[in-house]
């Protein structure tokens, strides 16, 4: 699904650049080691990023999607068509000879060519993959210029609204799993908002001007919007305030009940169109259990440029604070809807494939999961190791050579040091501050008695195993805890 | 005609007028209006059908990856990334690009196979060639002076693509490095173990890991007469694989010895699937006070394991799950739907991978053809007399006569109730596993 014009992720703001490592001492003086808004994951981070990335993927298996993946940059003028006035912001690859090629700024346009490309009809994709955009560095400290989006999205021409609520159930799904705290779902329709702009008597010119202005509702308080619509954008103060009648209402089906029998939306068919398809909606989502978590919002326009229908935006309701902090405000962590003209746009012949479908903002989320990591003081383990071989005597680099292959062939995460003669201590010291459980100890006396130790890392009880018994050992204790 | 020739010249100007005002900083709101305007003109303008704006394709030597090639992929990594993690490795990622000048001099005559960036008025930047060149510029600029690191990524070479043997322009390498100050050959002979490791797990065939040292070579050169000068040359004709080109390599390389030829199979082409080596002077080149931090470590090819597993796939004709879903909940009669979007919500909720057309009222033949083309092992239909009675039949797809009559009890706890039984018929039903490239193994 797109993501467009200005970026819905712009609230993160300087609390974020909190995360990036400070500038490294060696590289003083005009030399930078990195790239200007791009950063290295740290085992650490990875940890966490992959966790979240597991759940995000696993939810769209859930719902059997296909894996897809496009190649980091396209041809200049594919990416173009689309973005024509915002692609100041893309990054071009020099000319060097061969075709003009920009890199990928999102990951619904590589959709849209790639269901042109092989003239498929129907499919159910999931993309998760980096994107780069040239954000100016001054704007909002702390946005990327790399960063990572995690898209779903349903082609195809189907009866209404069924995987529009699949997309809707999809986000419930993942937000929960990833338990962030309360979040509440907005939803609104293209058309509820041109019918309401035209209802109300904006002028068609000014549709995007206002649009934008109502965007920032979520940010400024509603005479503050209106003072800009009004005094800045020329909207005449009667047609405001009648908007504004309409962007304060937010509910459940009763506010689409409600606004079928407003006077001046009723008599606007393309507002009707959009509340009967919102009304359809509502019933699929409570028969999916999540009705409650949806917020019919008129305030909700933004970006709306190749939105045809349905929109939805997923917010966090209780900001993440840290102690003696201001609360972060990381705005909406999805969002997405229906896009039925974009791959038409692609298509030689102009054949729509109608396109609904959703983007997970992983990066806020890693954001806020780091963050509340930090603030609990929670440690991640960056190895999935499971024991450690040891031994306290010199000259037994062999036996752990040959030990710790038994292991591995075992399929048993194992390490040991690459020291021919290490102390005990040393190697004991290891397992506990990378967390590794289990230690299998060979020494003289174990090697006499064709025995091993094994220890718990935790609780140093030691007992003596039966060489031949070993990996079966192991494997019991590791399934256990 | 003429008309869309006027409207094809009021685009151009309104095009031009919103570029000059963006040139002269005009107001955004001033901007965003008139931008409107064009974005209205060109919307009447519509898709021309009389000239192909633009050739749809993917850059030379890139190539989407479609469901089937991601699934082959996903097992591949799935074998590559439990072998690193089984040796304690953690696990890494740098941006796409690097500042130009971190990628120069690293390469040699291969430098000019380096994609640039565009100057758009920043720094200087280009395609990552490699996993280890950003690697030692992480070293260095975290000084770090060990780790134990896996890399999984893309890197980019603007070479002329063999195509058909899997070498591309964007590819994925699979890296695995100790870095650090050890007891000699430990963690060299680590690294080979792993190699072995993978190699095997892949099943792709019997396979050799050449082994030799860069000392040994250029002793060799010494004795046998070969000048200074010369020695890179020489190196280069003797080295035909890609090889870490900067000076302190020992190489070590993995060959495919043969891929037996199968009824009616070509005989897949020879090539090595990894390689690596020792680098200990590589972090020097980036640390301030030129530290060094040895190294050493491996490179999977997997594209070119990709293209074997593939080719064998097609070969054997078996067949590629590109789900990987369960259950598909279908209708037996119409007027189903909330029956089903209920049904398939509570699967959902019991994390089971579910399924169900997007269609009001499907038949049940069109719900079944679907269950067999996407490889879905079973199918829960809802009835009229079912739905009275109580009960929803699950029923093998590849089998159709295997059928169970599950009750639905109000009070139950659902998530327990469906996993256990799905999970149950999925072991009575064997045929129904959902990868049947078995060759991958565990």
């Amino acid at each position: 699904m797109p993501l467009l014009g200005l970026l819905p992720w712009r609230a993160w703001a300087a609390l974020l650049s909190q995360l990036l490592r400070p500038p490294c001492a060696s590289c003083t003086g005009a030399v930078r080691c990195q790239s200007q808004g791009t950063r290295d994951l740290s085992p650490q981070h990875m940890v966490v990023r992959e966790k979240i990335l597991d759940l995000v993927i696993s939810c769209f298996k859930r719902h059997g999607a296909k894996g897809m993946d496009t190649p980091a940059f396209e041809l200049k003028e594919i990416l173009t068509e689309k973005y024509g006035e915002d692609s100041g912001l893309m990054y071009d690859l020099k000319d060097q000879g061969g075709e003009l090629l920009s890199l990928r700024y999102d990951l619904t346009v590589p959709f849209a060519r790639y269901l042109a490309m092989n003239k498929v009809k129907k499919m159910k994709r999931y993309h998760v993959g980096k994107v780069w955009r040239r954000e100016s560095p001054t704007i909002v400290q702390g946005r990327y210029r790399e960063f990572c989006q995690c898209d779903f999205d349903i082609a195809g021409q189907f009866d209404p609204m069924i995987p529009d609520a699949e997309c809707l159930k999809i986000m419930c799904e993942i937000l929960s799993g990833l338990q962030l705290g309360d979040f509440l779902i907005k939803v609104n329709d293209r058309r509820i908002v041109d019918g309401m702009f035209a209802a109300c008597g904006v002028p068609e010119s000014k549709f995007r001007a206002i649009c934008s202005s109502i965007d920032k509702l979520d940010k400024m308080a509603w005479k503050d919007v209106r003072h800009e619509m009004v005094a800045k954008k020329g909207l005449a103060p009667e047609v405001a305030d009648r908007i504004g009648d309409y962007v304060q209402c937010h509910g459940g089906v009763s506010l689409v009940e409600q606004m079928f029998q407003d006077p001046r939306l009723s008599q606007n068919k393309q507002a009707l169109e959009g509340l009967g398809d919102l009304k359809l909606l509502f019933e699929y989502l409570t028969l999916f259990g999540i009705a409650e978590k949806i917020s019919f919002d008129l305030s909700l326009a933004r970006g709306l440029d190749y939105y045809t229908g349905v929109i939805y935006e997923a917010v966090l309701l209780q900001t993440p604070t840290q102690a003696g902090e201001e609360p972060l405000n990381v705005g909406s962590v999805a969002a997405g809807g229906r896009y039925d003209g974009l791959v038409g746009m692609f298509d030689p012949k102009g054949h729509k494939v109608p396109c609904v479908g959703l983007s997970i903002g992983v990066e806020r989320i890693f954001y806020i999961v780091e963050q509340r990591m930090k603030t609990k003081g929670e440690k991640v383990r960056t190895t999935e190791t499971q024991v450690f071989v040891a031994t306290p005597q010199k000259n037994f680099l062999q036996e752990r050579l040959k030990l710790i292959t038994e292991l591995w062939d075992a399929g048993i995460k194992a390490e040991m040091l690459y020291k021919n003669n290490p102390k005990l201590l040393t190697q004991l010291h290891y397992c506990e501050s990378t967390g590794i459980p289990l230690v299998v100890i060979i020494g003289e006396q174990e090697l006499k008695e064709g025995v091993i130790k094994i220890r718990s890392v935790a609780s140093r009880e030691e007992v003596a195993i039966k060489r031949e018994n070993l990996v079966a050992e192991i494997q019991n204790r590791l399934s256990e805890s | 005609m003429a008309e869309r020739a006027a409207l094809e010249e009021l685009v151009k100007l309104q095009g031009e007028r919103v570029r000059g005002l963006k040139q002269q900083k005009a107001s955004a709101e001033l901007i965003e209006e008139e931008v409107g305007k064009l974005l209205k003109l060109k919307a009447q303008l519509g898709p021309d059908e009389s000239k192909q704006k633009f050739v749809l394709k993917t850059p030379k030597g890139t190539r989407d990856y479609s469901p089937r090639q991601m699934a082959v992929r996903e097992k591949v990594f799935d074998v590559i990334i439990r072998c690193f993690k089984r040796h304690g490795a953690e696990v890494i990622d740098t941006p796409v690009f690097e500042l130009k000048e971190t990628l120069m001099g690293k390469y040699g005559e291969d430098s000019k196979l380096i994609y640039d960036l565009k100057d758009q008025g920043g720094e200087l930047l280009s395609l990552r060639y490699d996993l280890t060149v950003p690697f030692a510029r992480y070293l260095a600029m975290n000084k770090l002076t060990n780790i134990k690191r896996y890399h999984i990524a893309k890197v980019y070479r603007r070479d002329n693509p063999a195509m058909t043997r899997g070498r591309y322009r964007e590819f994925y390498q699979c890296d695995f490095d100790i870095a650090g100050n050890f007891d000699p050959m430990i963690p060299d002979a680590e690294c080979l173990k792993i190699m072995c490791e993978i190699l095997s797990s892949l099943q792709i065939g019997d396979f050799l890991v050449k082994v030799n040292d860069r000392r040994i070579l250029d002793g060799m050169f010494a004795i046998c007469g070969v000048s200074d000068s010369k020695f890179r040359t020489i190196c280069s004709s003797v080295d035909k694989l890609d090889k870490v080109s900067w000076e302190e390599v020992k190489n070590e390389m993995a060959v495919l010895l043969q891929t037996p030829a199968q009824a009616g199979e070509e005989p897949l082409g020879v090539g090595s699937v990894a390689a690596g080596g020792r680098y200990d002077g590589l972090v020097g080149m980036f640390d301030p006070k030129g530290r060094k931090v040895p190294c050493v470590g491996l490179s999977i090819g997997v594209e070119r394991i990709f293209s074997i597993v593939e080719q064998r796939l097609e070969a054997l004709e078996e067949k590629v799950r590109t789900t990987e879903t369960q259950v598909l909940v279908a209708s037996a009669q119409k007027k189903l739907l909330e029956e089903r979007l209920k049904l398939v919500s509570e699967l959902w909720d019991a994390g089971i991978k579910a399924e169900l057309l997007y269609k009001k009222n499907p038949k049940l033949l069109n719900q079944l053809q679907y269950c067999e083309e996407a490889g879905i092992p079973l199918v829960a239909i809802i009835g009229e007399q079912e739905l009275k009675d109580g009960v929803i039949k699950l029923r093998s797809v590849t089998s159709r006569e295997e059928q169970e009559d599950l009750k639905t009890a109000q009070n139950r706890d659902f998530n327990f109730y469906y996993g256990y039984f799905i999970d149950y018929y999925w072991q009575k039903w064997p045929d129904t596993t959902p990868f049947t490239y078995k060759a991958l193994g565990a």
